[in-house]
Order: structure tokens, then sequence, then C-alpha cells
């Protein structure tokens, strides 16, 4: 675990390419070169590890959409722009919690992130429609999807693992489960 | 074509299983079509947010696997501020410190308290002035009874609330105008002095004079009713022979007692040549009685006995020292002299006839020490 923690933080153009080429181990090093200091953050400002944990994973999805979406200039170290985005996400944890103080202990320069934000907020919100949407759906109408659109296992392999006899029956099965998914996507809030 | 048919094609189409010819025809469906169109757009997006959400989930995963590898308790204690051991005891046990440090504070005030230290001299100084305040209320208080004792006995005729007043000892007229002998030992110390006869006449008096060498004192009726106490029936004589037969009335207990002896000895114990030496019977309430001669004259007054045997014998201080206190009186007051009695209606009378007469004039002395 220790030897994790010692890998030097990679510089900010590795990191990009890295995020770019879907590199996991590039993901690890970005991941446990600036968790301390958000860590330090969170907690020198009335939250604990767990909140550090969630609030340093949303950023780190925060930066990879808009690494990947082409928008990420370097205008600034990876550094402030990971610590901007923990301090703005954090103040609004905190004033949902009515834990706010008006004060925050800062420990790095940070910059305005909010329009970053608000693009993050609309993919949230969709996450979690789809997850709602999904967590109703029941099986095996959910695994099909999931098997389906998201692994994107063909046809044939769902009939055999889910014992269809023809193409067709496994084909009707797929569009009503679909069907009832969007439903309960758009009924979700 | 079936709506399950549309979306096989629609999903054939997106994901690039068609051939150039079935895509071409394709296109011109929906390009001709408006809802196969719609139909396309709105798959292809639906199924771009599930992807989205796949992915999401399994980038989470990824990053909770790399989370878990990090020693967060580690980390957490190189940030978590480490105060020195002072502050750390101090944020562990500020509660029960804090506790500790009130019940002492309130132990040592309430010690203060207690043990007066808190009170300032000027609250000493209040303290005494209040008590002082206090003995001068407890005083007008007290001259305001004595007040409303003399208007009671004013309005009352001459009747004393003989309560308060403890029976001490026998005292006698000397003169009609109010003056009376007893020993000084009766009177001493009394704060408020009372005779009372066998009549039931009872007067406020106060001490005028007093000899502690002879045991002497003289008091003087102050009540404004009295008047006159009349013509003293008893005479007073300077001499008296050792073997003379004497009587004495006396207040041993409330009520008068008559008794009569001898002169035994001219000469008290030890060689005292201020008093006789007297066989008769006499108890404490006797001092300051009269003691006389067979014929009525006073020669002396008794005022202490020989232990405390029944039969032991008195002690009577010389009549003569009588005459002696009335001239250092006379002197010490600048008031004109007493001049006594010498002679006597009683010499030829029985002793019941004596007593009858002179009953009037002994007082029983009542003394009032609050």
């Amino acid at each position: 675990m220790n030897n994790n923690t010692s890998i030097s933080a990679p510089t900010d153009n590795e990191a990009i390419l890295g995020i770019l080429n879907n590199s996991e181990s590039m993901l690890k090093r970005i991941y446990i070169a600036y968790f301390p200091m958000v860590l330090q953050l969170i907690i020198s400002n009335n939250g604990n590890e767990d909140e550090a944990k969630d609030i340093y994973q949303e950023a780190i999805i925060v930066l990879y959409n808009k690494v990947k979406s082409g928008n990420f200039e370097l205008s600034s170290k990876l550094k402030t722009y990971i610590y901007s985005i923990c301090r703005r996400l954090w103040l609004k944890r905190l004033s949902q919690m009515s834990r706010y103080g008006g004060d925050i202990h800062d420990f790095q320069e940070y910059l305005p992130v909010d329009e970053d934000l608000v693009s993050h907020e609309e993919r949230d919100i969709q996450f979690s429609k789809m997850e709602g949407a999904l967590s109703e759906l029941g099986e095996p109408c959910r695994t099909i999807i999931e098997d389906f659109y998201i692994k994107n296992r063909s046809m044939q392999e769902i009939c055999e693992k889910f014992g269809y006899t023809n193409a067709d029956n496994a084909k009707t099965q797929k569009y009503k489960c679909l069907q009832r998914l969007k439903k309960l996507f758009f009924q979700q809030k | 074509m079936s709506d399950i048919e549309l979306l096989s094609v629609i999903e054939r189409y997106l994901n690039g299983e068609m051939s150039a010819d079935e895509r071409a025809r394709f296109e011109m469906l929906r390009h001709d079509n408006p809802t196969v169109d719609s139909r396309v757009i709105e798959h292809q997006q639906f199924t771009e947010k599930l992807k989205q959400y796949g992915e999401r989930v399994e980038f989470e995963g990824l990053l909770n696997a790399i989370h878990a590898e990090i020693d967060v308790q580690a980390l957490k204690e190189e940030f978590v501020h480490h105060p020195s051991l002072i502050v750390r005891i101090w944020r562990n046990h500020h509660s029960k410190i804090s506790l500790a440090a009130s019940i002492a504070i309130f132990a040592v005030l309430s010690t203060l308290f207690f043990t007066g230290y808190l009170k300032t001299q000027a609250n000493q100084s209040e303290v005494i002035a209040l008590s002082s305040k206090l003995a001068k209320v407890e005083n007008s208080a007290n001259k305001l009874k004595q007040q409303t004792d003399k208007l009671i006995k004013i309005v009352g005729a001459g009747k004393i609330d003989q309560s308060k007043y403890t029976p001490s000892g026998t005292g006698f007229a000397i003169s009609a105008d109010g003056y009376i002998v007893t020993a000084m030992h009766v009177t001493n110390d009394a704060d408020s002095l009372t005779i009372q006869n066998a009549n039931g006449d009872a007067y406020h008096v106060k001490q005028v004079y007093a000899d502690p060498n002879t045991d002497l004192a003289v008091l003087k009726i102050v009540d404004p009713s009295f008047k006159t106490l009349g013509t003293l029936p008893y005479g007073f004589k300077k001499r008296a022979d050792v073997g003379e037969n004497v009587f004495t009335i006396g207040y041993p207990l409330d009520d008068m007692v008559y008794d009569r002896g001898y002169l035994s000895s001219a000469a008290g114990s030890n060689g005292d040549t201020v008093r006789y030496r007297v066989a008769i019977k006499a108890s404490n309430g006797n001092s300051g009685s009269p003691l006389l001669d067979a014929n009525g004259n006073i020669i002396g007054i008794i005022n202490s006995k020989q232990g405390q045997a029944a039969d032991a014998p008195a002690y009577a201080i010389k009549s003569k020292y009588l005459y002696r206190a009335l001239t250092a009186m006379a002197a010490e007051s600048s008031t004109k002299k007493i001049s006594l009695n010498s002679k006597n209606v009683l010499a030829s009378m029985s002793p019941d006839q004596q007593v009858a007469r002179m009953q009037k004039y002994i007082f029983n002395v009542k003394v009032s020490n609050k």
C-alpha cells in the first residue's frame, strides 16, 4: 500500500493523455496523487474521510468528463482544478447539510468552476434517473438490458443465457423490457 | 413493420450492422418518414444514456478499487493536526476538567463565604454599629418598660409587679420620709429594687449609700406615690451588753419571721469589732434585719452567720456604724443628715404587740437583676 502512495504524481500532460487513453494505471496515479490534498480539505472543514472519498470521486468523474469532452485547457494546474472542483462540491454539500459555517479553511488557490459543475449536475441527474429506473425494472429485464446495451452482448449470447428457444422470443422480451425501462426512466424525478 | 421489427432495424442501423445497400434504403426511409427518424434519434439518445450509466458504474468501481488501496487512516493522521499533549488532554477531557474547575471554584467561594472571609471591614463595622443600635433599641425599650411599670404602679395605686423581683433580704425604715437600711450584700449588683412590708405596701427604692467596709446600705423610696411612713415605733441605741435578750424581725422567706435570742459577744468572728455575735436563728433572707433589744431599740443589723447550720451564731453590724454611715452619707451627698430616733413606743409592749407595731416598717427587699 505504501509503495502505491509513493508513486510520484504524473505531470499534467501525462495525466491528460492517460485519461484520454482510458489508462487505468494513470487513473490510479492521479487518484493517489491528489487524494491527500482533498482529504485535508474535507477533514479541515467539518467533514470525515468517507465524505472526502465521495467528493473526490465525484471530482475525478467531473475531470474525466471534462477532459474527454475535449474542453480541458491546461490554463491551470490539474491539481488546482481538482481542488477547485472539490471545494465547490464540498461547499454545496455543507450547505445542503446545514453544516456550512460561512467560512472555509483553504489550503490551495482555487478557480471558479461553476460552469463545469452545471453540466456535471445534468449528467448526474440522468445517471440517478437511470439508476432508479433500472432498480425498479426487475429481473430478467435488468440483466437483459445491461447485457445488451451496456455490456454489448449479442442477442445470441442472451438467448443462451436465459434459455430462450428462438431469437424472436428474446427479441420480443428485450423490446418489452426496453419499453418498460423508458417508461420508468421518464417517470423518475 | 411492427415496432419490435423497427427497433431491431434501428439497432442494426445504429450498430453499423447493415450492408451499404440496406443502409442507404433505411436512410431514405428515415428521411421520408419523420416518425421513423424521431424513433431513431430517441433510441440513440436513450441507449447513450444507458451506456453513460454503465460507464460511470464501471468507473466508480475502478475508483473504489483504487481507493481501497489507500491507507486513509494513515493519511488522516498526517492531516489531523497533532496538537500538543495538553491540548489533546483538554480536547478529550475538557468537559470533565471544566466540571472539576467549577466545583473547585464553588468550593473555594463557599468556604470563603461560610468562614466569613468575604465580609469586608465595612461590613464588620456595620455589624458592630447594628449591634450597638440594637443595644440602644433594647435600652430604650427597657426604659419604656420601666416608665410603663411606673405608670402602672401610679395607676394601680402602689401595685408593683412582684413577679420579676426575687426576695433577697430584709430592710427597715430609719426615717419617716422613706430611708431604709439593709445589708449592702443584699442590694449589691441589683439593677432594680423594690421593698414590700407585711401589709402589702410595696415601693420602688434606690440605693443612695453603701459602705463595703461595714456592709451597710441605705435605700430611699423613690415612688412618686410615696408620702410618708409616719413616726417610727422603734428607737436606736448605740450600746448593747452581752447577755441582753434580743429579737429580730425579718424575711428569711416570703413571709415575715420573728425570732429572739441573746447577744453572745461584743465581737464578731476573729476579733471583728464591727459586729456583735448573736445567738439567734437567722437565715440568708435575714440579712439586713434589725436587731432590737427587749425594749425595742435597734442595736444592730444582722448581716451574716457562722456557717449554714440552723443553730449557728449570727453576726449583726453594730448600730454605731449606722450612725457613722449616715454621717458619711450626709457629707458625701451634702444633704441634711438623717437623725435617728432615740425614743421608742415599744418598751412596755409584749412581743406580739411590738411586732404588730413594727411590721409596717420592716420590708422584704427584692431585687431584679434582669
